[in-house]
């Protein structure tokens, strides 16, 4: 029937993009639903956030759940790469003239600019809570990691750098916005999730989704920091 | 009007081809940008020059021969219209106005604005039929009930007419709304339905095997398809061919 396999197909990479894409999009809302607990003030605050941290780095289907996360953001960056090395090969010469806003949005034009400020986020962010509650010398409260206190403070006045924190943090929450507007309802689009009664819904869920999760996202630091001015 | 054109001259494949800057006056606001370039070409003969080598045939906007990329888009800034069906009132005088050929890997320049596309031609080839058997007793295709909703959506795939402003417009240089009409005009109809499962695996193997880059989603080519081919096919091929991938040995 074909010599190609399924996996050799630039259609399989789409659908690996799309699968990845939007297991990542409920990762995200298990990260906010986390990251709300930040608005509870005081030390009941602080308590809910360490718990929910030792709960997320200790019980085993979060675990499980957590390396297959990693497995689908590394794919995710590496497919991505993939597709755009061959995007480009696909036009060697460009066009002296483009207008590219006339027929496509901007986001959809710079889903690898946008994800490319996405993963340098990630390694920074990364760095600065995963790292350092996984395997860096962290202060105890109650006999938990307290992570409460590190976030606190890394968004803080306190911080010489706490304003930059803020201000990268959101502009990161910026980037991510612009790829999931376009990104969540493009996933459907590529696993061939398009029906007349149903797509007008996946499309308008997907500017709440990419619009919503990020601000959510966007605003805590900015409360954190302003509470403690 | 009074017109400054900025054309892509290219002297045969290998050339590497520049930018080159013709006035032109005294053009129509009526023509039809076709009818600007055969202007622009008898002023050049005239002047003892080559003239500007585009493809053209039917210019009523059904064959698919025109193409030209006219100041950042396929078939210039008109909606739903080929180049022959873009006129010149669509411009304003003393303009200027950039006329490139086709950018893909997978189309060649042939010369000037003329491109090779018979990638589409083997793409084609490679399972956008359907096998009848021809020694006599052929059922005549009315015979065979289709529901009107898919009699239309087929019909509408089947506008199509190959003329690759898809694969231009799309910053990818991606052929998916080409192949997907293809796959759908028939992959909708009963007669379709046979080789369904081969057509698309092959049609998507030869697209890849042409070099056109992958689909991002961006809707820049439904944008600009003179025939208004929709987005939905691209998502009826993509489901087609997971579904067959999946099913074949």
């Amino acid at each position: 029937m074909s010599n190609n396999g399924l996996l050799k197909s630039s259609l399989a990479k789409k659908y690996l993009m799309a699968l990845t894409g939007l297991f990542l999009c409920t990762f995200l809302v298990g990260h906010l639903a986390g990251n709300l607990q930040l608005f509870i003030q005081g030390a009941e605050g602080q308590q809910a956030f360490n718990e929910y941290a030792e709960f997320m780095t200790t019980f085993p289907l979060v675990k499980l759940l957590s390396y297959l996360t990693y497995a689908c953001v590394l794919f995710h960056i590496v497919d991505g790469i993939v597709l755009t090395i061959r995007n480009r090969k696909s036009r060697p010469v460009g066009y002296v003239k483009e207008k590219g806003s006339a027929n496509a949005s901007w986001a959809s034009r710079n889903m690898g600019v946008l994800g490319t400020i996405i993963a340098v986020f990630l390694v920074s962010h990364m760095q600065t809570f995963w790292y350092k509650m996984h395997f860096g010398e962290m202060p105890m409260h109650d006999g938990l990691k307290d992570l409460h206190t590190v976030v606190l403070a890394f968004f803080s006045p306190e911080n010489s750098l706490g304003i930059v924190a803020v201000l990268g943090y959101v502009l990161a929450q910026m980037a991510l916005a612009f790829h999931l507007v376009h990104g969540f309802q493009s996933g459907f689009q590529s696993l061939g999730l398009r029906h007349p009664k149903y797509t007008p819904a996946i499309e308008k869920t997907g500017y709440l989704f990419g619009i919503g999760v990020p601000l959510l996202f966007a605003i805590i630091p900015v409360f954190l920091y302003i509470t403690q001015l | 009007m009074d017109l400054t054109l900025n054309v892509w001259r290219q002297n045969g494949p290998e050339d590497k081809g520049h930018m080159e800057t013709y006035p032109v006056s005294g053009v129509s606001p009526d023509m039809s940008f076709l009818e600007m370039m055969d202007m622009l070409n008898d002023q050049i003969i005239r002047d003892g020059g080559d003239p500007v080598a585009f493809d053209h045939d039917c210019r009523e906007g059904i064959c698919g021969m025109c193409s030209m990329f006219i100041n950042g888009e396929a078939h210039g800034p008109g909606r739903g219209v080929t180049t022959c069906q873009l006129h010149m009132r669509s411009f304003k005088d003393g303009d200027s106005i950039t006329i490139e050929p086709w950018r893909a890997s997978a189309f060649p320049v042939v010369k000037d604005l003329a491109v090779d596309r018979s990638a589409f031609d083997r793409i084609i080839q490679s399972g956008g039929y359907i096998s009848v058997n021809t020694s006599g007793e052929t059922l005549d295709a009315n015979a065979i009930p289709v529901p009107k909703p898919q009699a239309d959506e087929a019909f509408s795939a089947a506008t199509c007419i190959g003329c690759g402003a898809c694969v231009a417009s799309c910053k990818n240089a991606s052929a998916m709304l080409f192949v997907s009409a293809k796959v759908s005009q028939f992959a909708l109809l009963p007669q379709g339905q046979p080789e369904r499962a081969s057509r698309v695996k092959r049609m998507v193997d030869q697209m890849d095997e042409e070099g056109f880059g992958n689909c991002t989603n961006t809707g820049a080519c439904a944008v600009e398809c003179p025939k208004g081919i929709d987005l939905s096919n691209i998502a009826r091929m993509n489901r087609d061919f997971l579904k067959a991938s999946a099913d074949s040995e």
